[in-house]
């Protein structure tokens, strides 16, 4: 006979406080935890507000127009945020059209055209290209690419594109090689493996039932990849590809080495110019109290403001993918 | 076996006691006088141990991290005016002198083959002369072949010192540069191919990287790297070449002693030998420091570097400080800094 | 008869061309874009190959002008600001991630700090940089190893916190109800199953983590800046590969040039070998 009264042997009060010590034990990990949960929310409220706090005398000084405002004269304080946010912006503008259809075309390789044994290892290339450090693009860029860039891209462009009325000014000017276009093809090739394989990844979940119904009607791989598979993942495709459009803006190294460093507008994609992040690289260290750091602090916010806009459309696209594919409710 | 004990005990605290009272200073500012601060700190380092952490980040990086306090001791070649001093409770010295030189890439030119005139220079980082086959530049140089080119000016990206010595001569010589442009540690510079570089460094590894391009650097950079240098007129209208001598010579005639806060520029020296654009940089320290410790060794490695670095300045071209003058800075300079 | 053959061959050769033209241009982006890639990865090998003799670990960083030397002060600061880093940023990504996996079905709380994390994943670190130097090194007054691992350390807690809910979320419900059953308290659950069972997936993040802050650069130019002395201070500025790299390879130095390629070289080796490691351990988890 099993005795069973022996499961029963633990006196109530031993029991009880046992269960008290759990509860305060729980409580403490729900605290515990919740507290570094909202670190990372309380780290973006003081990113925020201190890059607020800091940029406010530019922003009361020079008003909205600040953003607007081709000055940077650091000798008598008047700052503006135009070259700057325009250099950001074209660049990433150029590297996205041409990383954009490179990456579909790497994505729609890797999941239709690639033989299955090759699969798996191009995959993990590509997603282990998206992880060298953005240095080494910047290095590759000066060294290697400018020079290159200088003496056989830039003339011949400067010949074919730059005969075009209208888009000849774009390719007017001196063969320096490095430049706005010179840093916008670097970030090219540095945000490409990034969103090939995000569109990889949003590629793969398309059910195959799908395509499998199309094949069946008899379409080609292009048409099923046209009609079939860019449809029902291009809220997926656009939030990949405003992620690398994310990383562009941001991006510090890769730019500053190949973009040339001068603060002027110009319509020539062959002149040199600044970014926001190369701005902040090259004057932070030296600015002094007043209206040239608060205007470095009020480009900083520019700009984090900017990527966090893109970030946010990107993330809400990506989570109506997820949603679409019933893995969010 | 005690005794042996002993003696490594001995020899192992000796070894140490150097480094025991080592001290880690930081100081951060001018990449004109980087070369030689960095040598002078490697010596330092052999004789007492103590780490001199020189960040070039510019001049005006040097000003800022100072008046921070983030530094010991800020290095800049654009003075700081004796007003400035005084509202900061700060002290500044000149530590080193040399030149800044303009420097070209040109194919088939060789080095001080090219000689020109300050107006001229002034008119070519204008944007004024675009292009190396310009008459203005042929002129000065008959028999020199120039190919021509477009021009890339290559300037300082960073608020500099070398850019302030540079473009206070361009002011001196030319009017029109004074007007449109002006002097100073940042200024706007107008040529539509303008490219930036950071720090020294920066603008010497530009110049060296594009083709037909022309930049300034102070001369140890230009010297070690093997970079093309222009011959310039002086004042007295003598075509000179950058070396120590010709830098000596500019600052001949400064009596330093008379300058308040002893912040001045040299260019445009008169004298038959003169490099027209000199310049001394300069170092700046707290009278009241925080880190008093820290400031009785900066104070230690300058006079380790006016007694003992001379040779070494001379090695990469730079000019020491003569003995007048550094009599004076511990008389009058070093005294003011409150180190107990 | 002829008439629909006709307009189905003219339709079909036209599908069969676009298909064509289309599959040969996305074969053709790939071979372009391997061909870039490829083409980076070399130059990194051969230009950084020259710099790796044994000098490179053992000395320090060269003054200007000085010949030889080589990267010993900025390998041993990288490893110290990313250990200091990682030793901070696990738990607290951990714990993080622990919550939103475990109480974070029904919270609103928790789907914003979900939210909030994402965007910091993609924030532009050199803004991060800015941050930290405001809010600690302008403050303490002096540049330190502390103030870069903070900036780092503001980069890898949301890859850490990401990944950790992501892996725990994997764990089946039914092996955290089976410890409940057993009148299991929630902490307990949470430690010594869920993230036992999780484990492969969470070091996965870490090393993750680890790998991403061992290549970033801007964070650390105004909050450890940089000593071409060799230090392990972490209280003063301290040395480290990619501010180096940054230094040496915009100089006109032929030494500096060189050694900042081998610098280059071993970042990318560090950061690659991460990330394989990080894949071998996942893949051990999925199928141990």
């Amino acid at each position: 006979m099993i005795d069973t009264t022996q499961s029963h042997s633990m006196p109530t009060s031993q029991a009880l406080s046992i269960a008290k010590l759990q509860r305060v034990q729980d409580f403490l990990f729900h605290g515990i935890t919740q507290f570094f949960a909202l670190s990372v929310l309380i780290a973006l409220t003081g990113i925020i507000i201190s890059l607020l706090i800091n940029a406010w005398p530019a922003l009361s000084k020079f008003g909205i127009g600040f953003f607007f405002s081709q000055e940077w004269d650091i000798v008598n304080g008047e700052f503006g945020g135009l070259i700057a946010i325009y250099g950001t912006v074209v660049t990433s503008v150029i590297a996205l059209l041409i990383a954009v259809p490179l990456s579909f075309g790497i994505a729609v390789f890797l999941t239709e055209l690639c033989p299955g044994s090759l699969r798996r290892p191009l995959g993990t290339a590509v997603e282990l290209l998206a992880a060298v450090p953005s240095i080494i693009y910047g290095m590759f860029g000066l060294f290697v690419f400018a020079p290159l860039f200088a003496e056989y891209i830039q003339p011949a462009l400067a010949a074919t594109l730059g005969q075009v009325p209208g888009l000849g000014i774009l390719f007017s000017g001196a063969f320096n090689g490095i430049g706005v276009l010179c840093a916008g093809l670097i970030l090219a090739m540095m945000i490409l493996p990034f969103i090939a394989s995000v569109m990889r990844d949003v590629f793969e979940i398309v059910p195959p039932v799908l395509k499998e119904s199309a094949y069946g009607i008899g379409c080609t791989t292009w048409e099923v990849v046209k009609n079939v598979v860019l449809p029902y993942t291009k809220a997926g495709v656009i939030g990949g590809v405003m992620l690398g459009l994310g990383r562009a803006l941001g991006e510090t190294m890769a730019v500053t080495f190949v973009i040339g460093n001068a603060h002027r507008l110009s319509a020539s994609l062959f002149s040199p110019g600044t970014s926001i992040a190369s701005t902040l690289a090259n004057e932070f260290g030296e600015a002094e109290a007043g209206n040239h750091l608060s205007s470095l602090y009020a480009l900083g916010l520019a700009l984090f403001i900017i990527t966090f806009v893109v970030l946010s459309c990107a993330k809400l696209m990506l989570n109506n993918m997820e949603k679409k594919q019933g893995l969010k409710t | 076996m005690k005794s042996f004990f002993k003696k490594a005990l001995i020899i192992g605290a000796i070894s140490i006691a150097p480094t025991a009272f080592a001290v880690d200073m930081t100081g951060a500012g001018a990449t004109f006088p980087y070369p030689i601060y960095a040598k002078w700190a490697e010596a330092f380092k052999a004789k007492t141990g103590s780490n001199l952490n020189y960040q070039s980040i510019g001049s005006s990086g040097g000003i800022k991290q100072i008046k921070a306090k983030t530094v010991d001791f800020g290095a800049t070649d654009n003075p700081v005016s004796f007003e400035e001093l005084e509202k900061d409770g700060m002290v500044q010295f000149p530590a080193i002198i040399g030149g800044v030189v303009p420097v070209i890439n040109v194919d088939g030119v060789k080095p001080g083959e090219i000689k020109l005139d300050g107006p001229t220079l002034a008119d070519i980082f204008q944007g004024l002369i675009s292009d190396w086959g310009d008459k203005r530049i042929a002129i000065m140089n008959p028999g020199v072949k120039i190919p021509s080119g477009s021009i890339t000016v290559v300037t300082r990206a960073d608020g500099s010192g070398t850019t302030a010595i540079f473009t206070d001569y361009l002011a001196k010589t030319s009017k029109l540069f004074k007007d449109s442009v002006g002097s100073g540690a940042n200024v706007k510079w107008p040529a539509a191919s303008t490219v930036g570089g950071k720090g020294n460094e920066g603008v010497a590894a530009n110049v060296t990287r594009v083709k037909n391009s022309i930049g300034y650097v102070e001369y140890a950079f230009a010297k070690k790297n093997k970079m093309t240098f222009i011959s310039l007129k002086n004042k007295d209208g003598n075509f000179v070449a950058p070396d120590d001598s010709t830098f000596a010579a500019a600052a001949a005639g400064t009596d330093w002693a008379k300058i308040p806060g002893m912040g001045t520029f040299i260019t445009n020296a008169s004298g038959a030998k003169s490099w027209p654009i000199s310049g001394a940089s300069f170092i700046l320290l707290y009278k009241n420091p925080e880190n008093k410790a820290n400031a009785a060794e900066v104070i230690k490695f300058f006079d380790f570097a006016f007694k003992d670095g001379k040779k070494m300045a001379e090695e990469l071209d730079y000019v020491p400080m003569p003995d007048s003058t550094t009599d004076f800075i511990r008389k009058n300079v070093f005294t003011k800094v409150i180190t107990k | 008869m002829n008439n629909t053959s006709n307009i189905n061959k003219a339709l079909f050769a036209k599908r069969k061309r676009d298909n064509k033209i289309g599959l040969t241009l996305s074969m053709g982006a790939m071979v372009l874009g391997m061909i870039f890639l490829l083409w980076i990865l070399s130059v990194l090998v051969i230009k950084g190959f020259s710099a790796l003799d044994l000098s490179l670990f053992i000395n320090s960083t060269p003054a200007p002008g000085s010949e030889g030397g080589g990267l010993a002060n900025a390998i041993v600061g990288s490893i110290l600001l990313v250990g200091c880093c990682t030793l901070i940023s696990t738990p607290i990504g951990v714990l993080a991630g622990l919550y939103l996996s475990e109480y974070g079905d029904r919270s609103r709380v928790a789907s914003v700090t979900r939210f909030v994390t994402d965007i910091m994943l993609s924030a532009p670190s050199i803004v991060i940089g800015l941050f930290v130097y405001a809010f600690v090194v302008a403050q303490v007054r002096h540049f330190s190893g502390w103030a870069g691992t903070i900036a780092l350390a503001l980069i890898a807690v949301p890859v850490v916190v990401r990944t950790t809910e992501n892996m725990l979320r994997l764990v089946p419900g039914s092996l955290r109800e089976a410890a409940y059953a057993l009148g299991t308290p929630k902490w307990k659950v949470a430690f010594k199953v869920t993230l036992r069972a999780a484990q492969s997936g969470v070091m996965t993040g870490i090393l993750l983590a680890l790998a991403r802050i061992s290549g970033e650069t801007a964070p650390l130019l105004f909050t450890a800046l940089n000593n071409q002395f060799f230090s392990t201070n972490m209280n003063a500025p301290m040395a480290n590969l990619p501010v180096v790299i940054f230094q040496f390879a915009m100089s006109p130095y032929d030494n500096w040039v060189e050694l900042a390629w081998g610098g280059a070289l071993l970042i990318t080796f560090a950061v690659l070998g991460l990330n394989i490691l990080a894949r071998v351990v996942f893949r051990e988890k999925v199928q141990g």
